[in-house]
């Protein structure tokens, strides 16, 4: 028997350092305390919708309907979200709740540098001081993003443990956090991390699925066929997909990151090619050696480059409500640039994996099914890179 | 109740830590032998992980460069069967969750017992789940060490309650690694622990000189030392065994 507390079928609890556990007790505490109280939802509604920009647009993508034959294509546009990506709806929720608590700073981790530069304009926003901490990679490969980071009055941290990316700055952020915690709340992006962080940001981020389906019964009047999202940790995708889980009717399909490929060892398709393990505070699917040492993973999306997934991710796995699969560099950039000449939106990198899933299964469908693609986030931080990949050199 | 309580039977104990395979194994078999004919009353013995989280600096790269070296937990069993031939006192495991639970719970304890091991260490597991090993560890008699910190307050019962082996109490928060000053009450903490339980408790992070050492031997049964040691075997390398004695051996009689 192991602790039922945070469980997703076997997946998920608290496997962190005695330090932390009367501060993540703390946390769900106050979770539970709020989470229904009427006066933080308004807040946070308000948040969402005056600062934030939501509802996101659920747009119907007419021309890649028509170019790919098959299945009626909307995009759900959380790229047109205030700072550019899905993980507002998530940092603004867990920057009020800090603020009810009491906390004064707020730590992150990022990878492509969307929730670093999220949780520093809700830092700014509610006069928090605000600690990023991102590997010196990814400080490389998303400059621009650590420049905002830094406009909006954060510290942004180089971290050069491991593999210098998004899992050494979970570590480093999870180590700040045993060293100050009093005033401090660290702000997970993910849905990943010991209970409650992986309910917390599910909840966060359920607003989108709960968007989806009320725009889709509005334009459509009935439930979509599939809902396709790409999955790193894995928050934009249970977003996506939340409020779904009971409506069997809808495939839920997240894509992974293959990058060069699942048969090779620079991948980041953590349910492709991970076991089950024990790590960053949750027992999860992990890519890992026989000796349970943690795979430096690669993919060209910073975002996606983490070598787990989210605990319900893995549960949605194991009970096969959801389907996992990987999309590899190549296809996810052909797919960045499909959407942008296709529908004059340009999505970004991790997005783009969702998009090229949905371009191998949209003309095997019927034309009169329904796919959702969560466009996560906008894909202006990516020109630079994906310009070198196709050997064009061209300065930010 | 295991061997580890003859750690305890000898004064005020000194515990040691070491990475296994920091420069390799060899060497590390040498530094165990020379810390426990100088002191040491037990050795925390490291299993290298790729991803330390309760780990400072110092301890991070220990734990990289024996990775690097090629050391793995099949390996690590083997050197501890071949160390037991020379040293008798209490030795412990230090590793990560996934360390154990990618080797198999059972089989990892199993391993524990034949080799000689009497107890381990994993920063990762809290109290609430350590539900996940300590049924298997106590069918092999290995003492699955609990951990009290500056900030458990209202659980230090909870946990010395059903501690095992050694309470092993962090000084200070953060990660491993020396500090100036330890500025946690831990005397409060040490009364509330032995209201609770009668099996003894260790002091560890951030100590690293001998009147550090004197001044927490007094608040508690034994001082533990990890990033002073690793620091020694980062300077020294294959050299470090007889540094690392004369260092022991100056810990423990400050705190004798």
């Amino acid at each position: 028997m192991t602790n039922p507390k945070g469980r997703f079928g076997v997946h998920g609890g608290q496997y962190i350092p005695e330090t932390l556990m009367n501060a993540v007790i703390e946390l769900e505490e106050a979770y539970n305390k709020y989470k229904d109280d009427p006066e933080f939802n308004r807040e946070l509604t308000e948040l969402f919708n005056e600062y934030a920009g939501r509802p996101s647009r659920l747009y119907y993508a007419e021309k890649m309907t028509k170019d790919l034959g098959g299945a009626k294509i909307y995009l759900k546009r959380e790229d047109l979200n205030h700072t550019g990506a899905h993980k507002i709806n998530n940092v603004l929720g867990q920057a009020l709740l800090a603020k009810k608590m009491g906390k004064t700073r707020l730590i992150a981790e990022t990878g492509a540098g969307q929730h670093g530069v999220a949780t520093a304009t809700a830092a700014a926003l509610f006069g928090m001081e605000c600690v990023v901490f991102m590997g010196e990679e990814d400080t490389k490969r998303q400059a621009l993003n650590v420049y905002k980071m830094r406009l909006l009055g954060a510290e942004v941290i180089p971290v050069t443990s491991g593999t210098a990316t998004l899992k050494d700055a979970v570590s480093e952020a999870m180590r700040e956090w045993t060293s100050r915690i009093s005033d401090t709340h660290y702000c997970l992006g993910s849905v990943m991390g010991p209970h409650p962080f992986p309910t917390i940001v599910r909840d966060f981020q359920a607003i989108i699925s709960k968007e989806i389906k009320e725009q889709m019964l509005e334009k459509e009047g009935k439930l979509p066929d599939a809902v396709i999202a790409c999955v790193g940790g894995g928050s934009n995708a249970i977003g996506s997909f939340y409020n779904f889980i009971e409506d069997k009717s809808v495939r839920l399909i997240g894509c992974e990151a293959a990058g060069r490929g699942i048969d090779t060892f620079e991948t980041a398709a953590t349910i492709n090619t991970g076991k089950l393990g024990i790590f960053h505070g949750m027992k999860s699917y992990f890519c890992q050696d026989e000796y349970g040492q943690i795979a430096p993973v690669y993919s060209i999306s910073a975002g996606l480059d983490y070598p787990g997934i989210g605990p319900e991710h893995a549960y949605l796995h194991d009970s096969k409500r959801a389907e996992y699969v990987a999309i590899t560099d190549d296809e996810a950039v052909d797919a960045f640039e499909y959407l942008s000449r296709t529908e004059g939106i340009i999505p970004a990198i991790e997005s783009s994996h969702a998009v090229a899933h949905a371009m191998k299964i949209a003309p095997t469908m019927d034309k009169d099914q329904i796919i959702v693609i969560t466009i996560s986030g906008r894909g202006d931080k990516d020109c630079a890179a994906i310009a070198r990949y196709r050997g064009e050199d061209i300065n930010e | 109740m295991s061997n580890i309580k003859n750690a305890f039977a000898n004064g005020k104990a000194f515990v040691a830590f070491i990475t296994c395979g920091d420069p390799d194994l060899e060497t590390t078999k040498k530094t165990v032998i020379e810390a426990a004919n100088n002191g040491a009353d037990l050795i925390e013995l490291g299993i290298p992980f790729s991803d330390p989280t309760a780990e400072g600096p110092v301890i991070q790269g220990a734990n990289l460069r024996a990775l690097k070296g090629g050391v793995t937990t099949d390996k690590i069993f083997d050197f501890v069967k071949d160390v037991r031939k020379e040293v008798t006192i209490p030795l412990v495991f230090m590793t990560y969750a996934n360390v154990v639970y990618s080797y198999g719970a059972e089989k990892f304890m199993a391993g524990c017992k034949e080799a000689g091991i009497d107890g381990i260490i994993l920063p990762d597991l809290p109290f609430e789940e350590k539900e996940e090993f300590d049924e298997v560890c106590d069918k092999y008699g290995v003492d699955l060490v609990s951990l009290i910190a500056p900030t458990s307050e209202n659980r230090i019962a909870m946990i010395a309650k059903e501690a095992k082996g050694f309470l092993y109490i962090v000084s200070s928060l953060g990660v491993t690694g020396t500090r100036s000053e330890i500025t946690t009450d831990l005397g409060s903490m040490v009364k509330i622990v032995k209201e609770n339980t009668d099996i003894p408790c260790a002091i560890g992070f951030g100590i690293s000189t001998p009147e550090q050492a004197e001044k927490i031997s007094k608040l508690s049964d034994g001082v533990i030392v990890g990033s002073a040691i690793i620091k020694i075997l980062e300077k020294y390398g294959k050299d470090a065994p007889k540094y690392v004695g004369e260092y022991v051996k100056s810990m423990k009689e400050a705190i004798a």
